[in-house]
C-alpha cells in the first residue's frame, strides 16, 4: 500500500486509542478525587504530569485546577493531545485514507467528531457521560474496523498503531503513581493509597481482572499484571506481543526474528518484557523503568517510520 | 402537500413541472402523485434527515477563500429534477456530437492546425488562451484521446430549449453529488421508485475505471487518482471516485519519477503508475514544466507522459477547449470536423475582443453576464442586472484592459422547479451538468447534476456561490411509466 496511506491509518488509530485512553483516565481521576479526604489538598498536577504536556499546560493556565485541567486535557485544541485534538487529528487522517477504510469506519470516526465537537460543558455530571461516550465511541470504531476492514496490511498499520498506543498510554498511567503524592509516610497502605491503586487500576480497565486473579490489593501484583502479563489486553507486554505479529505480517518475516529497523527494536524491547519481572523493576525503581520503556518506544516509532513510511530511495 | 402545490406560482417562467396551463407534465404525472399523498410535515423530515445523512457521511466540499477545512455540505432538495426519455436522447446525441467535435479540435491545435490555416478559428485566439499549453505541441495522448472525462453545462431557456452554457474540458467535478443524490433519494422515496422507471447513474465508476484502462496499453493498469490533497474543495468526490473504482488516491508526494516512468512509494517500495486520473491542474502537474512553485504535482511528470510511459487523464492542454470565447466557436468546429449541425445551441456569446461586440457590451452590461474567459466556479463574473455601478464600471475597466479575457452573454431565463424553502414550496432556477465519458466512443452517464440557486431570484447555481442541487431522473419512457405488458 502507499507509504502515506499506511502512516495515515496507523496515526488515525493512534489518535482513537490515545482519545480512549485519556477519556478513560479522565473519568475514573475525576470520580477519585470526589472519594478522598476532604481535609486532602487536590492533586490535579499528576494528571497533566502523566501526559508529558506540563509544560504547555503552563505557558496557558495559572494553577492546577479541576476547571483548568479538565479544560486542557479534554477541550482546548492549543493542546496537541488534548481528547478533541486527537479526534480531529483521527478524522484528519481518516479523510486522507477514506478509499482504503471502509465507509463505516469512516462513518462512525466522524459522527465520534462530530458529537463532541460543540461540546464544551464544563460541569460533572455531563463530563462522566461525555467521557463514557467517547469511550463507546472509541470501542464502536475499533469493532467496526475489525469486522468491515479487511485484515491485510492496512488492518496491521492500524492495528500497530492502536497497541503502541495503548502501550504508552498504559506505561504513562503507571507512572501516575510516581507522582501522586502521599500525605505522610505512613499512609503507604492505608486508604488513601488503597484508593490511588484502585483508580490506577480502573484507569487501565484492570480493576475487575486484578480482583479475579490476584484478589488483594498488593503493589507488585498490580505492577506484575499491567506490565507483564501477556493476556490483559491492556498490559505493556500483551499490547506489544500484539503489535509485533502485526509488524511481522506487514514484512512477511517470521515472528523472533528482525528484517527491518523496526522489527529490530520491537524485538529487543519485547525481550526485555520477557525475560523481566516485579523484582527487576522493584531494583531498577519503578519510575526510571517506565521511562527507560518510554526512549524504547520512541526508538520503535522511529524504525517504523524508516521502515515503511519513509523509505530511502 | 395538496395546498403547496396548488398555491406553486410559475410566475412566468418555464417551469420543469408544471405547463403554462397549469398540468403536470407527463414526466412528472408518477411524482407528482405520489407527492399528494405525502404530508408537509412528512416532507420536512424527509428533508432534514437527508441533510443530515450528508453531514455524517462527511459528503462535504471546502469552501476557497475561507482558510482550511472550512467544510460546508451542498444543500440539497427532496424534490427531483425529471427529463423525459425523448428529451434526453436530444441531449445524449447533442453531447456525444460536441464532445467528438472538441476532441478533433484539442489533436488539431497541438498537432496540423488545420482549423487555424483554414480560418476557422484565429490563431491568436487559440494561443493566447490560458489553457493552450505550449508543451503539448506535437504531444500524441494515448489512443489519441484528449477529453477523457468532461461536464457540458446545460440551460433551458424560457423557448424551452437546451442550450449549452459552457464546456467544462479540464476537471469538471460534481459527479459524485449525482451517485450520493440518488443513494439518499432511494432511501426517502423508495416506492416511488418502484413506480416510475428512472435509468440508473450507479454503473459510473465502473465505466469510468473501464475507459481508464481502456487508455493504457498494459495489461492490468495501475491507475490512480491524483488528488492535490484533504483541502481542495473537491477532495471528497476524489476520493469517493478512487473508493468506487477501487483504485489508490494518491497525492503528488506519492509519485516519483524513477528510470523514465512514473512510480508510487508504497510501503514495499516503488510500484510503476500506468493511468493518473488526475484531479489536479494542468498548470500543477509537473513543476520542471509548468509553474515552479507548485507542489501538488511531480517533477518530471510530463516528460514521462510525452514519451508514452503514462497516462493522463484528461490530457494536459484541454483547457483551451473550454476556454468561454473558444466555445463561441464551437458550432463552427463541429461542422467543420463533424459536417453536422450542431444539435444543442450555444448561449448567444459576444466576445469583448470584437470591437463590434465590446461597444454592444460595454452599452448593455447591466442587462448581461460578463465571464472570465478561463474561470469557473462561478468565480470573476458580473450578473448585470445584480450589480452596482462601482462593480460595473470597475469590469468595463477590466474589459477595456484585456479585452481577450472576457466574454458576455445575455442574461438567460434559466427554467425553473419547485424547491423547498421555508414554509413552502417556490420555483428556483437551475441548470443541468452532464457528464461524458470518452474512451473508445463518448458515453453520456444517464443523469447529471441538476443545480438550483436557491436565493429567489438568483441565477447563479455554483456550489461555491450558495448553490444546491437535485437530484436528476432520466426516465426510461416519456413518462417513466412501468411498462406491465
Amino acid at each position: 500500500m502507499l507509504s502515506r496511506a499506511a502512516e495515515s491509518i496507523y496515526w488515525m488509530n493512534r489518535y482513537i486509542e490515545r482519545a480512549e485512553n485519556y477519556a478513560r483516565f479522565m473519568d475514573v481521576n475525576l470520580s477519585l478525587i470526589i472519594d478522598l479526604p476532604k481535609n486532602l489538598t487536590e492533586q490535579w498536577q499528576p494528571l497533566v504530569r502523566i501526559t508529558g504536556d506540563d509544560a504547555l499546560f503552563e505557558s496557558l493556565y495559572d494553577a492546577y485546577s479541576r476547571e483548568t485541567v479538565v479544560e486542557f486535557l479534554t477541550f482546548n485544541r492549543n493542546n496537541p493531545n488534548s481528547i478533541m485534538s486527537c479526534l480531529i487529528q483521527a478524522r484528519e487522517n481518516a479523510r486522507t485514507v477514506r478509499e482504503i477504510i471502509s465507509s463505516e469506519m469512516w462513518h462512525q470516526i466522524n459522527e465520534l467528531f462530530l458529537s463532541v465537537k460543540d461540546t464544551t460543558m464544563i460541569e460533572h455530571g455531563n463530563l462522566s457521560d461525555l467521557y463514557r461516550d467517547i469511550k463507546n465511541g472509541a470501542h464502536l470504531f475499533n469493532g467496526i474496523m475489525d469486522s468491515t476492514l479487511m485484515h491485510n496490511e492496512s488492518y496491521h498499520f492500524a492495528n500497530l498503531g492502536r497497541l503502541i498506543e495503548r502501550a504508552d498510554k498504559t506505561a504513562r498511567i503507571i507512572d501516575m503513581k510516581y507522582f501522586y503524592l502521599l500525605p505522610r509516610v505512613e499512609d503507604v497502605g492505608t486508604a488513601i493509597d488503597f484508593l490511588q491503586w484502585s483508580a490506577l487500576l480502573k484507569s487501565t480497565s484492570a480493576y475487575e481482572v486484578y480482583r479475579k486473579k490476584y484478589g488483594r490489593m498488593d503493589f507488585r501484583n498490580i505492577l506484575e499484571l499491567l506490565i507483564f502479563d501477556r493476556e490483559f489486553p491492556r498490559a505493556i507486554h500483551f499490547s506489544l506481543l500484539e503489535a509485533d505479529r502485526s509488524l511481522h505480517a506487514i514484512s512477511g518475516s517470521p515472528v523472533g526474528a528482525f528484517g527491518n529497523a523496526a522489527e529490530k527494536e520491537m524485538g529487543k524491547t519485547i525481550a526485555r518484557l520477557s525475560f523481566n519481572d516485579i523484582h527487576d523493576v522493584v531494583k531498577y525503581g519503578l519510575h526510571e523503568y517506565l521511562d527507560d520503556f518510554q526512549v524504547r518506544l520512541n526508538c520503535l516509532g522511529e524504525g517504523i517510520f524508516h521502515s515503511f513510511f519513509n523509505q530511502r530511495q | 402537500m395538496k395546498d403547496l402545490l396548488k398555491s406553486y406560482q410559475s410566475d412566468g417562467f418555464f417551469d420543469e413541472v408544471f405547463l403554462p396551463s397549469g398540468e403536470v407534465r407527463p414526466a412528472y404525472r408518477s411524482f407528482i402523485n405520489d407527492l399528494l399523498g405525502t404530508r408537509t410535515d412528512e416532507l420536512k423530515a424527509k428533508q432534514q434527515a437527508a441533510e443530515k445523512t450528508y453531514l455524517a457521511r462527511g459528503i462535504t466540499f471546502n469552501v476557497y477563500s475561507e482558510g482550511e477545512g472550512v467544510e460546508r455540505t451542498m444543500p440539497f432538495d427532496l424534490l427531483p429534477r425529471i427529463i423525459s426519455a425523448d428529451e434526453w436522447s436530444v441531449i445524449d446525441r447533442g453531447l456525444v456530437q460536441r464532445v467528438r467535435a472538441l476532441d478533433a479540435f484539442l489533436d488539431d491545435v497541438y498537432g496540423k492546425k488545420r482549423i487555424i490555416k483554414d480560418k476557422i478559428v484565429p490563431r491568436d485566439i487559440i494561443e493566447s488562451s490560458s489553457g493552450y499549453l505550449k508543451a503539448c505541441d506535437g504531444v500524441h495522448p494515448p489512443k489519441n484521446r484528449w477529453v477523457n472525462i468532461s461536464g457540458i453545462d446545460l440551460i433551458r431557456h424560457s423557448d424551452g430549449r437546451y442550450y449549452v452554457l459552457e464546456d467544462n474540458c479540464r476537471v469538471p467535478s460534481g459527479v459524485s453529488y449525482v451517485l450520493e443524490n440518488r443513494e439518499i433519494m432511494k432511501r426517502v422515496f423508495p416506492r416511488v421508485f418502484d413506480r416510475t422507471h428512472v435509468r440508473p447513474v450507479n454503473d459510473y465508476p465502473l465505466r469510468l475505471l473501464e475507459m481508464l484502462e481502456f487508455l493504457a496499453d498494459v495489461d492490468k493498469p495501475n491507475v490512480v487518482v491524483l488528488t492535490p490533497g484533504i483541502y481542495n474543495s473537491a477532495y471528497f468526490e476524489h476520493s469517493f471516485l478512487a473508493q468506487q473504482m477501487g483504485v489508490e488516491l494518491v497525492e503528488g508526494k506519492d509519485l516519483v519519477i524513477d528510470n523514465g516512468f512514473c512510480c508510487m512509494r508504497t510501503t514495499r517500495g516503488l510500484k510503476r503508475v500506468d493511468v493518473i486520473y488526475r484531479r489536479v491542474d494542468d498548470e500543477c502537474l509537473d513543476p520542471l514544466v509548468f509553474r515552479p512553485d507548485s507542489l501538488l504535482g511531480v517533477p518530471g511528470l510530463f516528460d514521462v507522459y510525452r514519451k508514452g510511459r503514462v497516462v493522463l487523464a484528461n490530457a494536459p492542454g484541454t483547457g483551451v477547449a473550454d476556454d468561454k470565447v473558444i466555445c463561441s466557436f464551437v458550432p463552427d468546429i463541429i461542422k467543420y470536423y463533424l459536417d453536422e449541425e450542431p444539435v444543442l445551441p450555444n448561449v448567444p456569446t459576444y466576445l469583448c475582443a470584437r470591437p463590434k461586440d465590446r461597444a454592444y457590451i460595454i452599452e448593455n452590461i447591466a442587462q448581461m453576464v460578463v465571464k472570465e474567459s478561463c474561470q469557473s466556479g462561478g468565480y470573476g463574473m458580473l450578473m448585470g442586472p445584480a450589480s452596482t455601478k462601482e462593480e460595473r464600471e470597475a469590469f468595463i475597466g477590466k474589459i477595456n484592459k484585456d479585452p481577450r479575457n472576457y466574454i458576455a452573454q445575455p442574461v438567460m431565463a434559466l427554467s425553473r422547479v419547485p424547491t423547498l424553502v421555508g414554509e413552502g414550496l417556490k420555483g428556483r432556477h437551475v441548470d443541468l451538468r452532464p457528464f461524458v465519458l470518452f474512451g473508445k466512443d463518448p458515453q453520456v452517464l444517464t443523469g447529471g447534476l441538476t443545480r438550483v440557486a436557491l436565493r429567489q431570484g438568483s441565477l447563479v447555481v455554483n456550489s461555491s456561490q450558495g448553490g444546491g442541487s437535485k437530484d436528476t431522473w432520466v426516465l426510461s419512457s416519456t413518462d417513466g411509466s412501468v411498462d406491465h405488458a
